[in-house]
């Protein structure tokens, strides 16, 4: 399945590399894909996620201390593509992609079959001046966020510059904040479908069950589900789970 | 424009910039585009200067320290924050906010706080204004630090506790920062350092500078002279020496010498000397250098004393230190606590123990005997009664 203009009903989900365990990172991701999920978004770990909520906070912390760094994640994913095969993005901030060497990162990306990463605290300008060229390079899209706040001339330029997909964020908060879709979400929603952007769109932060998932993907191509998942990861096989979990939702 | 000031970017040399979730951009973008125009407007200085004035009790006096002078065979002179209002420099930036905040109509105030100084700064402006405050505070800093976080709920604040992460300073300022993301229109957020996304590096490094304006004035009128030869503070995120080296960066002749944290030692692993041990990366929003696993995860530094205990320094001092123009030493717990100690029974003066900092490496200087030395005394030692008790056991 592609990420297109065209598609609709495109069910993303989001998950901490490293959490539940070191070694989970592949075996989720295959239930995902088996289970009908529609693209994948590994986050690798930071110690001060500012943009993320507690749930994924926490993710994020033990995933460290089960000793995830980028290094053994891009060991493991030296398999992604003889396991995976829909499109997979690495989330995560900016700081240990600059210590690993950002074209030392789009060269690993690139390597494994990673398609592309979201990178919040990366803004555009800096993107732009600074890192640009080596994605490209590479061929790894950068993925940009866009809020309720952020304005129709910026909406247009994150157009210009995005190669796969924009990232819309359901409301101006945290990850983990649960979406009750209201008039004024679906007034942005339809805001954003009306100006016809050229890149696909799908819909982040507070997506969680079969609702809100239909609302959002009624007015853009997709939607991503975090928090609700990782918080199906802390059960006992949770691996068994994972299809009746997507099913809900799909 | 000087080098060792921001550019138009928001940058300092390689340093700097506005590392920020989409979801703050409008938040930073606003102050990005007003905080020149509201600063410099006359209204703005007028009001300014009347609170530190008749408020914080501004110009602090330079005082020439004479039994330290003899001591070390050269000329020092302190400049007193600590005799401000609240006890130490971090009033003056609490000050030029709350104003800012007021002309941007925000109606409510969020702050970081580690030991507290910045919290009861920002508390005590927020009183004076009438306006609501949330302090965020690591909640083993909430344990430490009883006193201050009694102060700042006397005043009406709300104190948070972050029990996120290391539950200290840069957990406290991760919080403050989802607090922002989370209520990005009536909120603004008063960083207690020269750190943040621009423009908060240069806008507090701005309120700061009174330090040195000051300081020249005043060593004009006590010396004759238009500058001293050496200038000094300590750093924990780098507000105070920003401020106290402000007017003097474009003095090639003047020596700035800024110290950091040592802890138990450089090479302890108990520690906070940033530039010795920090690599560049980015953190709460601005390039810089930091202290950082070979992962680029953050390491948790450790000093005595709370208000040097972070793992990053501001932009510009990260440029200062690079490009030279700047000379960064460090002071352990020790060498600070012996410092501190000295300064009480030679002048009757408790310092803060992150001012202790500053005047301990005047050990390790070697004096000709007639330079002029300005040390910024950041803060008075009250807050840190109980930590000089226990160490030296009066
Ligand atoms: C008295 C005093 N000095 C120095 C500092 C360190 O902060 P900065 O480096 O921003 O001046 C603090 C912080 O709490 C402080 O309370």
């Amino acid at each position: 399945m592609q990420i297109n203009k065209q598609a609709n009903g495109l069910l993303s989900i989001y998950f901490t590399a490293g959490y539940p365990s070191l070694d989970s990172t592949l075996d989720i991701a295959e239930a995902l894909e088996k289970a009908g999920a529609d693209f994948l978004e590994i986050g690798f770990p930071y110690s001060d996620p500012v943009a993320d909520g507690p749930t994924i906070q926490h993710s994020s912390e033990e995933a460290l201390k089960n000793g995830m760094t980028l290094n053994i994640l891009f060991e493991q994913l030296k398999d992604l593509r003889i396991r995976v095969s829909i499109p997979v993005y690495l989330m995560g901030y900016v700081n240990p992609v600059i210590q690993y060497g950002v074209e030392n990162f789009c060269n690993k990306c690139k390597e494994v079959g990673v398609n592309g990463t979201i990178i919040p605290d990366l803004p555009m300008y800096e993107y732009e001046e600074l890192y640009q060229d080596v994605f490209k390079e590479n061929g790894i899209s950068n993925i940009f966020l866009v809020t309720p706040q952020t304005s129709e001339a910026r909406i247009r330029k994150i157009d210009d510059l995005s190669t796969s997909f924009i990232y819309l964020l359901s409301s101006n908060a945290t990850t983990g904040k649960q979406l009750a879709i209201q008039e004024q979400s679906e007034a942005y929603f339809k805001r954003i479908k009306d100006m016809d952007l050229k890149n696909p769109v799908v819909i982040g932060f507070g997506i969680h069950d079969r609702d809100t998932f239909r609302k959002a993907t009624s007015y853009v191509n997709g939607a991503i589900v975090g928090t609700a998942f990782v918080k199906l990861l802390a059960a006992d096989s949770y691996l068994d789970k994972i299809s009746d979990f997507i099913q809900g939702i799909k | 424009m000087s080098k060792y000031q921001v550019n138009q970017k928001g940058y300092y040399g390689p340093f700097g910039g506005a590392y920020i979730p989409e979801m703050l951009y409008p938040n930073v973008e606003e102050l990005q585009q007003q905080y020149l125009s509201i600063i410099e407007d006359p209204s703005f200085k007028e009001e300014f200067e009347q609170l530190l004035r008749d408020y914080v009790g501004r110009p602090s006096p330079l005082y020439p320290a004479k039994r330290l002078s003899e001591k070390y065979g050269t000329n020092i002179f302190l400049k007193r924050e600590d005799l401000n209002h609240t006890g130490a420099h971090k009033i003056n930036n609490t000050i030029g906010q709350i104003l800012l905040a007021e002309k941007l109509g925000k109606k409510r105030i969020i702050a970081e706080t580690g030991a507290g100084q910045h919290g009861v700064a920002t508390a005590t402006v927020c009183a004076l204004k009438g306006l609501e405050c949330v302090v965020y505070m690591g909640e083993i800093d909430i344990q430490r630090q009883a006193p201050n976080v009694a102060r700042m709920k006397m005043m009406g604040a709300t104190v948070i506790a972050a029990t996120s992460g290391s539950k200290t300073l840069k957990d406290a300022t991760n919080e403050a920062l989802r607090d922002w993301i989370n209520n990005p229109v009536d909120t603004h957020y008063i960083i207690g350092s020269v750190v943040g996304p621009h423009p908060y590096p240069d806008m507090v490094a701005r309120f700061q500078s009174i330090i040195s304006e000051e300081t020249r004035k005043q060593l004009l009128e006590k010396t004759g002279k238009a500058t001293p030869d050496i200038v000094m503070a300590c750093v924990g995120g780098g507000s105070n020496a920003a401020g106290m080296f402000y007017h003097f960066l474009d003095d090639e002749d003047v020596q700035i010498i800024a110290v950091e944290a040592a802890g138990h030692g450089v090479d302890s692993g108990e520690s906070a000397a940033t530039t010795q041990l920090g690599q560049e990366g980015v953190l709460h929003g601005s390039r810089s250098i930091l202290m950082q696993t070979e992962d680029g995860q953050v390491i948790e530094p450790y000093s005595i004393s709370a208000g040097l205990d972070y793992p990053g320094i501001g932009p510009q001092h990260a440029w200062l230190f690079k490009s030279g123009r700047g000379t960064y030493v460090s002071a352990t717990d020790e060498e600070a606590m012996n410092a501190g100690l000295l300064l009480t029974k030679l002048e009757g003066i408790i310092p803060a123990i992150e001012s202790s900092h500053a005047l301990a490496h005047l050990e390790k200087m070697t004096f000709k005997g007639d330079e002029t030395v300005v040390i910024c005394l950041s803060g008075r030692g009250d807050k840190d009664l109980d930590n000089y008790m226990k160490y030296f056991g009066f």
